[in-house]
């Protein structure tokens, strides 16, 4: 695999595939996925009645499937996709599939570097997760909530232990639930066991708990917090102390804990998606700080602007020092970055990404059914009929846009300031 | 009002208020009444409580109160009078037993319909006050087992019936499957992000009424719309918590349902004919969780079928020839204005439509919405007793000759599905898509 710096930055634009004529080979071709570095494009196609394969950059795999579906490029640039045949499920990446076959696979999970993939499978009625091609020795009869480990070494879930039947509320309400990692399940039970986060050295878990119908509390390989809330919401652990955070809410508002005790001194309507960043400590979250009025709190300070509709997929830069959010008020999406509302409006605005040097932020945008990318509320002159998100070179000075126009999948090379000038 | 008949007392056993109930404390019961009414209900409450003048006026809309010949027990103001005012009036001082009953009444006896919020001159949301007590009672553990169970699934699977993960994709790709054998390059898309419709069901058509999957694929994908389904919990916009007084739950699952549909990048959630699944994404869940109105536009079944075949993306080959009446539900109708949009819809698919009286906002409820169907077999009766006055309105209406009876909501569904035969009244219920499903132009 390439690195990033080792992908081809030269400016200017090469057509990679024409899909179009894709469409007279199959029956039909299902959405197109293009690799990270854009050399690739790969679609999910028909060939006859219950036989699918995968186009990558024209050529089909070697393998004819029952059924394909979930195709996706790694971050490594690797082709993976859940295929069916005979009946049984598993993983092929780049058209070679697991050795393992399972009942169902689905939940599909890459690491950020792509090395790992983690799926949900089910065989024979019983649940667990597996992580290249290595299954949970033990499996569960249902499983919600799978997870990967910030490193993509561990997987995690939450996992019934005790059965129950229809009806039997007040056994449920005795707890049924846990969370396991790695197949290892935590000692105690819960009533509901849902989002959970593997620390980043990979040693503990730590989920949202129920402790009877009322009663919330986040557990930490199995311990609950003393303090219990009202709700909480999921919980991140803190890069560096490894200390749990999550949103609590109390008395009917919503606070920002630690390790069980409230940190912000300020209650919001709403607080949830909290995040550390990883070489600042800044903490940020989305908060409603009034009612409907949507922003973004960093250190538990909200800022001034808000959405009324929503507010979503808030990133941090890569120093942490700076936050780009996704907006939408009155149908019409924004971009956000630290506090500042951008003039362009859209029909659609994807996860913004920051440049490698802080500087810039670019997004995926939709304005009348056509696709494009902004930078610093910046247009690009050109709209397409389908646009990956744009990435950005090492140095931040040229982008990497991945184009679909007239069925001519392009992959180009521009330098930032084509842009904002 | 007139004179109550009278009064014959049946015992319902109910495990889920049997033993919720036997272990409270005095302590326990009033810290959660004053809890709740303090903290929770706040103005709004005191506003309504403060407001009634005890006419009695909402009695007349309610076909509990009608159905039991005006008994005044079965009266919105009477059901709050033996919940409500007397939590109000003890300051929370009341027993184990009263709130075994103040359970029932509030979750069984109330369909939360809101239609005698039409008939208070002050317009006061007796549903609201019913819905706090069942709060109340939930905080108290002291639900009916039945929709208890059901809260459970959504707490653990974020959907009603306990599909699991991979059952649900399982379903759409076998549906995709059926319906390619009528129309070969027919898709269910899963996980396609960006397109523009997020199209959501509730949790009974995955595990009984794969069918409605089936007819919603293929609506679709002869209009060419450019849709998707999540493969992911959050596919399900149904919600028992809101109704057992669970809000933190009902939080939980609408938090899933449009986390999903803006992680899809739609701009739309197009959800199936279901009424109370309307109520939660529209009004109660989003609300809760802090959104003014839904983050993702929602767009009930009878609005998007108005949608499709007003702009021609839906054209009719042959009107269903059997006469309909159509059943407003009062989630979508009273509660959404659809009225005269599903006549539009029904008039355009449909030689003939019977109106039953009364219609529209004013339409009686079928008695299974609210959650009260979902209290489960022990309480049919509650619910066919409950609304007699529903089937001599449809018996009328079939009079006048309708043979069809159109019901664009899952529990109403149901709920007349029991009225139907329970009272001998012969009716074909279906949905609309069930009709338009078969009377659309398609592929040959």
């Amino acid at each position: 695999m390439l690195t990033r710096i080792e992908w081809d930055w030269e400016p200017g634009s090469r057509e990679i595939a024409n899909i179009s004529q894709w469409q007279k080979k199959f029956n039909w071709i299902e959405e197109p996925y293009v690799s990270p570095n854009g050399e690739k494009i790969a679609a999910i196609v028909n060939l006859a009645e219950g036989e699918f394969n995968v186009c990558v950059n024209g050529d089909t795999w070697e393998t004819v499937f029952d059924k394909i579906w979930y195709l996706r490029f790694a971050p490594d640039g690797r082709l993976a996709a859940l295929v069916s045949e005979a009946g049984e499920w598993t993983v092929a990446v780049d058209g070679i599939t697991w050795d393992n076959k399972f009942g169902y696979v689905w939940n599909m999970m890459f690491s950020p570097d792509g090395k790992n993939i983690a799926v949900a499978v089910q065989q024979d009625m019983t649940y667990g997760m597996a992580l290249n091609n290595i299954v949970w020795k033990e499996t569960f009869s249902n499983m919600t909530n799978p997870t990967l480990s910030p490193d993509g070494t561990r997987t995690a879930a939450a996992v019934q232990v005790v059965g129950f039947g229809e009806g039997e509320i007040h056994k449920f309400q005795k707890g049924a639930f846990t969370a396991a990692l790695d197949g290892k399940t935590w000692d105690t039970q819960f009533v509901n066991v849902w989002k959970m986060a593997i620390s980043p050295d990979g040693q503990k878990t730590a989920a949202e708990v129920r402790l009877n119908l009322y009663d919330y509390t986040i557990a930490v390989n199995g311990k609950p917090w003393e303090q219990t809330f009202g709700c909480v919401w999921e919980p991140v652990f803190h890069p560096q102390s490894m200390a749990v955070i999550a949103p609590v809410r109390k008395n009917g508002k919503w606070f920002l804990a630690q390790d069980g005790q409230i940190i912000w001194d300020r209650k919001f309507v709403q607080l949830w998606h909290p995040m550390v960043s990883e070489n600042s400590n800044k903490l940020a979250a989305i908060v409603a700080a009034k009612y409907g009025k949507w922003t973004i709190a960093v250190d538990g300070k909200p800022w001034s602007v808000s959405f009324g509709d929503l507010l979503t997929d808030a990133v941090f830069s890569p120093d942490g020092n700076r936050i780009a959010a996704a907006g939408k008020n009155d149908e019409r999406w924004l971009m956000v970055v630290d506090g500042v509302v951008w003039q362009n409006t859209f029909d659609m605005a994807w996860q913004p990404v920051f440049s490698p040097n802080n500087d810039d932020v670019a997004v995926k945008i939709e304005r009348d059914g056509k696709y494009s990318i902004a930078v610093n509320d910046r247009i690009w002159d050109q709209a397409c009929d389908a646009i990956w998100d744009p990435v950005f070179s090492p140095e931040g000075d040229k982008i990497l846009l991945r184009t679909l126009q007239d069925g001519i999948y392009t992959r180009r090379v521009i330098s930032v300031e084509e842009i904002l000038r | 009002m007139a004179e109550p008949a009278k009064q014959i007392e049946k015992k319902i056993m109910d495990k889920g208020l049997e033993i919720g109930a036997q272990n409270l404390t005095a302590e326990q019961i009033k810290r959660v009444i004053n809890r709740v009414l303090k903290s929770e209900s706040g103005a709004r409450l005191k506003a309504y409580v403060d407001t009634c003048i005890h006419c009695g006026l909402c009695s007349e809309a309610c076909h509990y109160y009608l159905s039991h010949d005006k008994d005044p027990q079965y009266s919105p103001v009477g059901k709050v009078k033996q919940t409500l005012w007397k939590m109000l009036k003890t300051k929370g001082d009341v027993s184990a037993d009263f709130i075994k009953k103040a359970s029932q009444i509030a979750s069984t006896q109330c369909n939360a319909c809101k239609r005698c919020a039409m008939y208070c001159p002050f317009g006061i949301d007796i549903a609201y006050m019913m819905l706090t007590v069942r709060r109340i009672c939930h905080l108290l553990g002291v639900t009916p087992l039945y929709i208890q169970d059901t809260a459970h699934s959504h707490a653990v699977t974020m959907n009603q019936m306990w599909v699991k993960d991979d059952e649900w994709i399982d379903t759409l790709q076998w549906q995709e499957e059926e319906a390619q054998a009528e129309i070969p390059t027919l898709r269910i898309p899963l996980e396609k992000e960006g397109a523009d419709i997020m199209y959501s069901v509730i949790g009974p058509e995955p595990k009984f009424q794969a069918q409605l999957i089936y007819q919603a694929a293929v609506i679709m994908d002869v209009a060419g719309v450019n849709w998707t389904m999540p493969a992911t919990p959050g596919w399900d916009n149904s919600d028992m918590a809101m109704y057992t007084g669970d809000n933190e739950i009902m939080g939980r699952v609408k938090r899933a349902h449009f986390e999903t549909a803006a992680r899809l990048r739609v701009k739309r959630i197009v959800m199936g004919e279901c009424g109370h699944a309307f109520r939660s994404v529209y009004d109660m869940g989003n609300r809760w969780l802090g959104w003014r109105m839904p983050p993702i536009p929602i767009v009930h079944a009878i609005d998007f079928y108005y949608e499709l075949i007003k702009d021609k993306k839906i054209t009719i080959a042959k009107k269903f020839k059997e006469p309909v009446t159509l059943h407003d539900p009062c989630n979508v109708v009273r509660g959404g204005g659809l009225a005269e949009k599903a006549r539009y819809v029904v008039n355009a698919i449909c030689e003939k439509l019977i109106e039953m009286h009364p219609n529209r906002e004013h339409n009686y409820c079928c008695c299974a919405g609210g959650g009260v169907i979902n209290c489960g077999p022990p309480y049919k009766m509650t619910r066919m007793e409950g609304n007699r006055i529903k089937a001599e309105q449809l018996f009328a209406a079939k009079s006048r000759g309708a043979k069809v009876l159109i019901a664009p909501c899952h529990n109403c569904h149901s709920g007349l599905e029991d009225i139907n035969h329970h009272y001998g009244l012969g009716y074909e219920i279906k949905f609309i898509s069930d009709i338009l499903y078969d009377v659309m132009e398609k592929p040959v």
